[in-house]
């Protein structure tokens, strides 16, 4: 296949998965947002999931009269690359591009998805930010269907697949990141509450209490959504899924790339829980996601096109909520 | 001008044959009911994005193209006349632009003036004896044609070098069958689907010699060109790559496409890229969306380009009053289809009338295209009549003049209801190892009153275009719960 198919391919599943994530970090924020917490808390979680999303850097620049508003800022903000309406808008532009390459099915499933957001970007009120969520979701899981039952297994369809699970992986590990950092710059260690909201909006709640039948900890949370293969948006697994979708379109110069998942698949399968406590985890999740940005930047040079692929999100600097303890 | 041919109203008052099938069901069904499919028809033309950015306006404004929901129908008697006219026009004008590039007999027998030819802008000496295969130059052409106040046809212009609107044929019927599936069970439409899968045969017959399983691909400038859906739609529906200029390169006289895999050799290019910006090492050297080294590639014979370069010189307007003289030199035979009678100001005498009528006729700019650098005098100002009036004085050579024409009209469904408006026809013929037509082609529609520009940049629309089967002009027994 075309190296530039691939790549808008690639891109466009990631800016799904983006839209995605950004999505239910979102959630959570306004779900934490109803607990009756300090101000200060509400602050804090509200800032940790700005640096884990690596969108902090361009908040802290937008114009000096915008309001101070990190939900919509992170939703609707359209002068932000980073935003669920920037990332749907550059899926559909990817796809746009070879919707030809696509099911027709899966193309008009993403512009549906692009003329809804549109239609409420216009809109006004309380109400939009959580019909942006629930449109993403939803037409997540859609577009995602769509793409199971209507493509062949070609390199088209692994190209995607690569793209979403590896964003994925990057997702999980920075939502985990956003709550671990917020709990870690808290007076009084992390909030329970806080990881319960996270298990909700990764669609997990349910999962962790057959797992685990006990009192949710955050180093429960770590070891599911980090070391176990049989959750769905674990880091583990995800690692297993883009391994297998890299196998399937290895060229002669993917070795290295191969030699760096596969490096990192071991690392997760070998992990241990231990390693995974309060104190240790942020640094353990900026190591993965620096891991996963060199995957990143490795399928790019070996099988798309080199010209300039957008910039990956910044790498938060390590543990920023650690150093101020 | 005269009245205007109707298409479906007969001067006795009533539908003609043809069109009795559509309009008893039109009187049973009632108009009332056509608006809310027309929204619902634009309504899945944007889901389906068949849609194109408009440029210097608001971020995400994507416009469609005005779709009638009025089929424009066509007997088949008419259609077959038709059809052979048109085969005999694309036949004589590709003889003719192999005849330019490689041997000039026309011009030496002195039927084409040569310097018509020779000075033209769109003539292109870098391509002069290149060995074409099967000397074919337009494997695509898309031919104007409309019917005169008398009900004849008439070709109107020939688009010989990336004709588009193929899509909308494809995607209109697509369309009308989803809004009125009944009248397709009434009427027996003759089906144009398999459209692709005649086009990809005719680019892969003419595929370099000793090729026997040619990599066809087709060559888009890129997502922001305004008909980039029809190019992701035809590659789609013929199974090849859509690719950009930057997905090629030429490396030792072969062309091949930048994969995943490596690189891949590409045999036949479906290029949708004007011919200026092909090769910048040959034509535009600012070209970005071409491929350097192409017109090498296809000197050696390694690579089909089709179009080939240089067949606007076969629809350039001062070339068009030529065309039948081409039909009689080439083929031996009278025109089945005439020409608008053109006046070529570069003659003395057609300067002259012209300059004396120019409230009654429509003076076109030969390299003019897309409605633009028009006069249309029965409708144009006096200041309007008197600038073009200058303009020509200019550059007399740079003009044609017709009679202005009453386009035939068809009901099109307007605000206050059905209304005439005028329309022209661009059917697709396909010439490789033989010519082949779909049964149609695009029908245009000007949607403002008394307008005969149906250009889509100028406010054009489309409709359906159904040639009727044989015996397809008397319904088929009305089905029980019709009436």
């Amino acid at each position: 296949m075309l190296s530039r198919t691939a790549d808008h391919l690639y891109w466009m599943a990631r800016y799904l998965e983006r839209a995605e994530t950004v999505a239910r970090a979102l959630e959570a924020e306004q779900q934490l947002s109803m607990l009756p917490r300090p101000a200060e808390a509400a602050i804090r979680s509200r800032r940790a999931t700005l640096v884990a999303l690596g969108a902090h850097e361009d908040y802290d620049e937008r114009s000096p009269d915008a309001a101070d508003d990190v939900l919509e800022f992170l939703a609707f903000g359209r002068e932000y690359a980073g935003s669920i309406v920037a990332c749907i808008s550059q899926a559909r532009e990817n796809a746009r591009a070879v919707r030809g390459a696509v099911a027709s099915e899966a193309w008009e499933t993403i512009n549906a998805a692009w003329l809804e957001m549109r239609a409420l970007e216009r809109r006004k009120g309380v109400e939009r930010a959580r019909l942006l969520f629930e449109l993403v979701r939803t037409r997540a899981h859609t577009i995602r269907g769509v793409t199971v039952v209507a493509m062949l297994r070609d390199e088209a369809f692994h190209f995607m697949r690569m793209g979403t699970f590896l964003e994925r992986a990057d997702g999980t590990a920075r939502l985990l990141d956003a709550r671990s950092a917020s709990g870690a710059a808290g007076e009084h260690g992390s909030d329970p509450h806080e990881w319960t909201v996270l298990l909700r909006t990764l669609s997990a709640f349910e999962a962790y209490r057959r797992l685990f039948r006990e009192a949710v900890t955050p180093q429960r949370v770590a070891e599911m959504f980090i070391l176990r293969p049989d959750v769905p948006r674990s880091l583990r697994r995800c690692l297993i899924e883009v391994r297998e979708n890299l196998r399937a379109v290895s060229n002669s110069a993917s070795a290295e790339t191969e030699r760096r998942v596969g490096s990192l698949q071991a690392q997760l399968q070998f992990g241990l829980p231990a390693e995974l406590t309060a104190a240790q985890l942020p640094a353990y999740l900026t190591d993965k996601v620096e891991q996963l940005a060199r995957i990143g930047a490795g399928i790019a040079r070996d099988f798309l096109v080199p010209a300039d692929p957008p910039p990956p999100r910044p790498v938060k600097p390590v543990a920023e909520g650690a150093q101020q303890q | 001008m005269t009245r205007a041919y109707d298409e479906m109203i007969g001067t006795d008052g009533r539908a003609r044959p043809h069109y009795r099938a559509y309009s008893d069901w039109l009187l049973a069904r009632g108009v009332e009911q056509l608006p809310a499919k027309s929204a619902e028809a634009d309504a899945l033309f944007h889901r389906f994005g068949i849609t194109f950015a408009v440029y210097g306006q608001a971020e995400g404004t994507e416009r469609l193209i005005p779709f009638d929901v009025v089929p424009r129908v066509l007997p088949a008697a008419e259609w077959s006349l038709l059809a052979a006219g048109l085969k005999q026009r694309v036949s004589a004008l590709n003889a003719f632009i192999a005849d330019v590039y490689d041997g000039q007999d026309i011009l030496r027998a002195g039927r084409i003036p040569a310097e018509q030819v020779l000075g033209n802008s769109q003539y292109r000496p870098e391509v002069a004896g290149i060995a074409v295969p099967g000397r074919i130059y337009a494997h695509i052409a898309g031919i104007d044609v409309i019917r005169g106040d008398d009900g004849r046809f008439l070709v109107l212009e020939d688009n010989l070098r990336v004709p588009s609107g193929v899509s909308y044929m494809l995607e209109n019927r697509r369309m009308m069958m989803r809004l009125f599936p009944e009248l397709f069970a009434r009427c027996q439409v003759a089906p144009v689907e398999h459209y692709p899968e005649g086009l990809l045969a005719n680019l892969t017959s003419v595929a370099p010699r000793g090729v026997d399983h040619p990599s066809v691909v087709l060559l888009t400038p890129g997502a922001y060109n305004s008909a980039y859906f029809e190019h992701a739609f035809l590659a789609q529906q013929m199974g090849i790559e859509l690719v950009e200029g930057q997905d090629l390169f030429v490396r030792d006289e072969i062309v091949y496409m930048r994969t995943t895999r490596g690189p891949q050799r590409v045999d036949v290019i479906y290029r949708r890229i004007d011919d200026d910006f092909l090769d910048p090492q040959v034509f535009r050297s600012d070209s970005t969306l071409g491929v350097p080294g192409l017109m090498q590639a296809c000197r050696a014979g390694t690579v089909t380009i089709a179009n080939a370069v240089g067949t606007g010189i076969a629809d350039d307007k001062s070339i068009y009053p030529y065309v039948p003289e081409m039909i009689r030199f080439y083929l031996g035979q009278e025109p089945l289809i005439d020409n608008v009678p053109t006046r070529v100001l570069r003659n003395p005498d057609d300067l002259a009338y012209t300059l004396a009528h120019l409230d009654e006729l429509v003076v076109k700019e030969v390299h003019g295209a897309g409605g633009y650098g028009m006069l249309i005098g029965p409708m144009a100002t006096r200041e309007e009549i008197e600038s073009f009036r200058a303009r020509i004085l200019a550059n007399p050579s740079g003009y044609i003049a017709q009679p202005t024409l009453a386009l035939s009209v068809c009901p099109t469904l307007v605000q206050a209801g059905l209304a005439p408006r005028h329309i022209d026809l661009r059917p697709f013929v396909l010439s490789g190892r033989e010519i082949t037509i779909v049964p149609g082609g695009l029908t245009r529609v000007a949607l403002r009153e008394g307008s005969l520009v149906v250009n889509s940049s100028q406010g054009g629309g489309t409709k359906d275009t159904w040639v009727l089967e044989p015996d397809g002009t008397k319904p088929r027994a009305p089905e029980t719960d019709d009436a």
